[in-house]
């Protein structure tokens, strides 16, 4: 085989490890900067602990609206034909590619007070109930925020399994006598189960790590709308070893995600 | 009738109309080319697919009548099918597979799960309950299909192609078994095959589906000894020619000869001629046959201690001899000989 022989290009090579070391390096310089010996007592500060619970809570609930959500979009994008149905997987499919800064923008424009669905809901229910909603600057808006970059993640993971599953599996289920419900959960769902699981990680690693919408839709409170990103943000200022010691956390979650995921990604050849 | 079916259904390419009925217990072979539109037809009956027009009547209730906006789906049919692959559902044990349908039809777990040991004890892989379907063979698999199509005791039985994903020595086996529960089953069965052995093993009655319509129906014999279409000839391996009857004298469609005939007949009629009826010469022949055609040989094939000779020419035919009349006669392929066939052994029925 003349072709096992033959040698490695190796100016390409030179510039694929550039592009390595590109990547390794500031994982390197983040180990190298932590400041171990008090790293236990910097992800103790209060401040910390309240970015970490928060992320924690706000990433989880966003995961739990993007599978809410998003499992019957997939379905809908996957298995109804209808006209524009392109448009709308385009639509789903943006928040991909958006600047994050400008969906908490458009966020605001739509669900801040002020916003196109908050206003006239606030003024209804101000006519006939005590009840007001406001969800820019909490928790809720928080959530909000990351469940619109989460959501895509979900929906294109779950969409491309669904396609491709063997349909003819529901085909028997349903003669065998199942509703479609059934057919959904004891059928179509464990075929597509592996693709749930990935997207839910995904859409969870991506809830975690949001930043730039939160922060423009949720603003920057203590134990409100502050997560780890944010944290991380402003702790580099005044605090050095807390924003790398936060960074580390991150890191540390995206290795795990990796890991988790390897079989769809990393073995691929 | 358990089964009345009359209806129209176009799909792309596909023009269905069909129309068959199918008393309980008796034994339907659908018969036909690939494309012919025997799985639509299938997945019609199953409630899979909506026709175009007509009726679809299973066990004296309506299933599918557009014009009276009737239409149940496949999940409120009491019919049960065995897909071509099986399709097991590769997530649950082989036991699970068979207590899915009683299941989804509303029998409490436990009970389905009883069910569908009975079901598996008589298709002989109690044994297997707790095997996830990729650790079974596919004459194991079969039986699981037919187990848990049959546990939901369905009043139609559907086979799409049973037995062409098995091996051939596994087939004779598990064709011999499904004639077996095909018999106990109360129901009326329709069997999809393009194989003219499982509808002569399995079938009371063969359909021929070509192109989507019906180009013949009857019993196996029938079927046999009278076929209409080439399909139907070239499947059970016989020659048929076509042509117009004045007496003893056959103009053939074809205008590319004549042919001698015993009894006198009138009319557009069809010729069977069998292969091993058929002499092949290297001279022209004196004798007793009244017919003769001069053919290029295009093709042997293998059959048994038989081997079918192909004829191109003026009137294709497949002649049948000894391996050792070839090897006697030195035939080889592109060459010319003579074909003789008795008046006799020429059986002729109108069109």
């Amino acid at each position: 085989m003349t072709t096992a022989r033959r040698r490695p290009p190796i100016a390409v090579v030179a510039v694929a490890a550039v592009a390595v070391a590109f990547f390794a390096l500031p994982l390197i310089g983040l180990l190298q900067r932590a400041s171990w010996s008090t790293f236990g007592h910097d992800l103790n500060t209060s401040q910390s602990r309240e970015a970490l619970r928060l992320s924690l809570v706000c990433s989880l609930s966003a995961t739990a609206l993007s599978i809410l959500f998003g499992m019957p979009l997939a379905w809908v994008l996957a298995r109804i034909a209808f006209p524009g149905r392109a448009l709308v997987r385009g639509l789903v499919l943006l928040p991909l590619v958006l600047p994050p800064v400008v969906g908490g923008v458009a966020l605001l424009s739509a669900f801040s007070n002020n916003g196109l669905l908050i206003k006239p809901l606030n003024q209804f229910l101000a006519q006939h109930t005590d009840w007001h909603i406001q969800l820019t600057f909490t928790t809720a808006g928080a959530v909000l925020a990351e469940t619109f970059v989460a959501l895509p993640f979900f929906v294109i993971t779950v969409e491309a399994a669904l396609r491709t599953m063997d349909r003819r599996y529901e085909d028997v289920a349903a003669t065998l006598g199942a509703d479609r419900w059934t057919v959904f959960r004891r059928v179509t769902l464990p075929a597509i189960l592996p693709s749930v699981i990935a997207g839910s990680v995904l859409a969870w690693a991506r809830a975690l790590g949001e930043f730039g919408a939160t922060i423009t839709f949720a603003g920057n409170i203590i134990g409100r709308t502050q997560t780890l990103p944010l944290a991380v943000y402003l702790a580099l200022e005044g605090n050095p070893d807390v924003a790398i010691a936060l960074s580390l956390v991150l890191l540390g979650v995206s290795l795990i995600v990796i890991v988790s995921l390897r079989d769809r990604w990393l073995e691929r050849s | 009738m358990t089964v009345s079916a009359a209806f129209r259904l176009d799909l792309g390419d596909l023009h269905l109309d069909l129309s068959l009925d199918i008393a309980a217990g008796e034994v339907v072979a659908l018969l036909g080319p690939n494309g012919a539109g025997k799985t639509t037809v299938l997945r019609a009956l199953a409630g899979l697919q909506g026709i175009d027009t007509g009726r679809l009547t299973v066990a004296g209730d309506v299933v599918d009548d557009p014009e009276a906006g009737v239409f149940r789906p496949a999940e409120r049919r009491p019919v049960g099918v065995v897909f071509q692959d099986y399709l097991l559902f590769p997530h649950l044990t082989v036991l699970e597979n068979v207590a899915f349908g009683p299941r989804s039809r509303g029998t409490a777990k436990g009970e389905a799960r009883s069910e569908a040991r009975r079901w598996l004890d008589r298709v002989g892989i109690a044994d297997l309950a707790d095997a996830k379907p990729r650790a079974i063979s596919g004459g194991q698999a079969q039986r699981t299909a037919l187990a848990r199509a049959l546990a939901t005791s369905p009043e139609l039985l559907l086979l799409d192609e049973p037995l062409a994903a098995l091996d051939a020595g596994t087939r004779a086996t598990v064709r011999r078994d499904l004639r077996r529960y095909l018999d106990d089953f109360g129901g009326a069965t329709v069997l999809v095959t393009h194989d003219a052995l499982d509808a002569i093993a399995l079938a009371d009655r063969v359909v021929i589906l070509e192109a989507g319509a019906v180009t013949q129906a009857g019993t196996i014999d029938e079927i046999t000894t009278r076929p209409r279409t080439s399909y139907v000839a070239d499947l059970i391996g016989v020659n048929l020619l076509r042509g117009d009857a004045q007496g003893t004298t056959v103009t053939l469609d074809s205008h590319q000869g004549e042919v001698t005939i015993a009894e006198r007949t009138e009319g557009p009629v069809l010729l069977l001629i069998r292969p091993h009826s058929i002499g092949l010469y290297r001279q022209r022949p004196e004798g007793s046959a009244r017919n003769r055609w001069q053919g290029e040989i295009t093709g042997f094939d293998l059959l048994g201690d038989r081997v079918r000779v192909r004829l191109g020419g003026a009137i294709p035919l497949v002649a049948e001899v000894t391996p050792a009349a070839v090897a006697e006669m030195r035939l080889v392929e592109g060459e010319s000989v003579w074909a003789t066939v008795k008046a006799t052994d020429i059986t002729a029925y109108a069109r």
